[in-house]
């Protein structure tokens, strides 16, 4: 594949961005879309738009085959059994609540414990933590290894009687660690523990398949994944999808409603209360169309190159510290300068067009573990190329000198 | 922008280094703040005598090289002043951050105003102005004897 092609289709690329060529290094945080996406919410928007599951106008019918149409691609991208257990949310901070809440709702009571990690986003942490204040469960970090990884040992450790339902990340937005997952959901499901991943890093860059993971849930953001914002996916066994109480009630979920009660509909719309995101769900149907020309073992090999490449290069520069050295990594790269804090390195290589990360990236917890209170992070997408990495190093260097190291 | 604005020579220096970093034990008025959008805290302790003159001020906390010379500076500055003068200054200030061109007070000598004016580099960078912000409004707090912990963010 040809990188610079690749790059032409974005067009955030095509001008300045402050008289500089972006180097764009905050995939993790969001993507930048490619021209199909952006054109794809256009065109809905002015020539085909209308809302979707209620009216039976010919626009009303089209916009609905197409809504259903990305729930199929992304059944297809992600090899999921059935196309209802595509759930659309929000984003993957609302797929991961949705489970939260039912499952709570359901299955928890107190003294349960719920099984985390320490390297989890504040996303999958916070809603578990409203359980923890409505219902007295408990919540366990599996530990972190001084590479940054959580390995199956870790998190066989933390298991007990009371674990309920274990959700990790499947590839840390920190250090890049990728979780054992197939692996944590066998051992799990040998105790009867239901699985949910956090899947907002892993589905923009490795290739995905329900069925041979075997998790219960599985969460993934759509603007991580060259996708619009506002849209998400929930991929559940239909199994939970059936079991599970609706999460918000509204329009759409319905299948009758009385003065005397309410009966809920049937999946997928269970769970899609109101009118949803349309456009983006529409839209995101060319983001898997775009991930799936490319081919996702290019996307993985091409960002393996970067990453090594970022490695070997950051390492070499004096005062870089690089954060976690895990032996599965993502295109990710978390560092710190001895003597500069983060933000000061993000607003210093901002001057240059590099754009990265700085802070806790939502991730204290960890933080806190690596008694750092913030760091830097460069990551990885699709367009960047190896010259990124020299201007990122080349920022590093003059961060360097204003700060006269 | 320019980054020689925003990273000036004291601004380094006071970062790097910065003055009244600690706690002292006989401290009668302290406050938290934080930033959380970075992590980045300070907790300012001071001791107000009786004729309501800050006697000594120090600082705990990390953060950016911004946050760290304005905590720096501000501890500084406002060590012997009376709370009623230190308040006008803090105004001044978080006014001079927001829009104003420069400092009005009459409380501060003129080379006290160069060194503070070197703080108004954060005015082009408008996600780092909180950086700058952060320890003066931890002090009003102090001041104020509030329990509430100080938040850059609502």
């Amino acid at each position: 594949m040809n990188i610079d092609d690749i790059k032409r289709e974005f067009p955030i690329f095509d001008d300045k961005i402050q008289n500089n060529d972006l180097v764009y290094l905050d995939s993790a945080n969001s993507s930048q879309k490619p021209r199909v996406v952006v054109d794809r919410i256009y065109d809905f928007y002015t020539k085909e738009f209308s809302n979707v599951g209620r009216s039976v106008h010919y626009l009303a019918v089209a916009a609905t085959n197409l809504y259903e149409q990305t729930r199929v691609s992304v059944q297809k991208y992600i090899n999921a059994k059935d196309k209802d257990e595509i759930v659309f949310t929000k984003g993957a901070t609302e797929a991961i609540n949705l489970v939260a809440n039912t499952f709570g709702q359901k299955y928890l009571s107190e003294g349960d414990e719920v099984l985390l990690t320490e390297l989890e986003h504040h996303s999958n942490y916070v809603p578990w933590h409203f359980l923890r204040k409505a219902k007295n469960i408990k919540i366990e970090f599996a530990e972190i290894n001084d590479d940054g990884e959580v390995t199956l040992e870790s998190i066989e450790k933390k298991i007990t009687n009371k674990t309920k339902i274990i959700s990790v990340s499947h590839l840390s937005n920190v250090t890049g660690a990728i979780l054992p997952i197939k692996e944590i959901v066998q051992l799990a499901h040998s105790k009867n523990i239901p699985v949910l991943i956090d899947g907002c890093q892993g589905a923009p860059h490795l290739r995905l398949d329900m069925q041979d993971i075997d998790c219960d849930f599985y969460a993934i953001s759509g603007h991580k994944m060259y996708g619009p914002t506002g849209i998400g996916v929930l991929y559940a066994k239909k199994k939970w999808l059936e079991d599970l109480p609706p999460y918000q009630g509204g329009g759409g979920m319905i299948n009758e409603v009385k003065k005397e009660g309410i009966t809920y509909g049937e999946l997928p719309n269970k769970y899609e209360a109101g009118t949803m995101a349309t456009a983006q769900v529409i839209a995101f149907n060319e983001s898997i169309k775009f991930m799936e020309k490319i081919g996702i073992q290019n996307i993985e090999k091409h960002e393996k190159e970067l990453l090594d490449y970022g490695l070997e290069k950051l390492r070499k520069n004096n005062s870089v510290n690089i954060v976690g050295n895990p032996k599965e990594k993502g295109g990710v790269i978390s560092f710190t300068i001895e003597g500069v804090h983060p933000h000061d390195i993000a607003t210093i290589l901002d001057e240059d067009g590099v754009a990265i990360r700085a802070g806790h990236h939502c991730c204290q917890i960890l933080h806190d573990k690596l008694n750092l209170p913030a760091t830097a992070r460069a990551s990885f997408g699709v367009y960047n190329t190896k010259d990124d990495i020299d201007k990122l190093d080349e920022a590093i260097n003059k961060c360097k000198k204003i700060f006269n190291l | 922008m320019d980054l020689k604005d925003l990273y000036q020579e004291i601004i380094l220096d006071h970062g790097k280094n910065p003055r009244n970093l600690g706690k002292f034990d006989n401290y009668n008025k302290d406050a938290k703040g934080n930033n959380p959008l970075c992590g980045d805290n300070v907790h300012v302790y001071l001791r107000l005598n009786e004729n309501k003159k800050v006697e000594d001020i120090a600082f705990e906390g990390h953060g950016c090289a911004i946050s760290m010379a304005s905590a720096s500076i501000m501890t500084d500055m406002v060590r012997g002043k009376e709370e009623k003068e230190v308040k006008e200054i803090i105004t001044d200030f978080l006014g001079m951050i927001k829009e104003k061109d420069s400092l009005e007070t009459n409380i501060l000598k003129d080379d006290e105003k160069t060194k503070l004016m070197s703080l108004s580099g954060v005015k082009q960078y408008p996600m780092r102005v909180k950086c700058a912000t952060l320890s003066w409004h931890t002090l009003t707090s102090a001041l104020d004897n509030s329990d509430q912990i100080v938040k850059t963010e609502e």
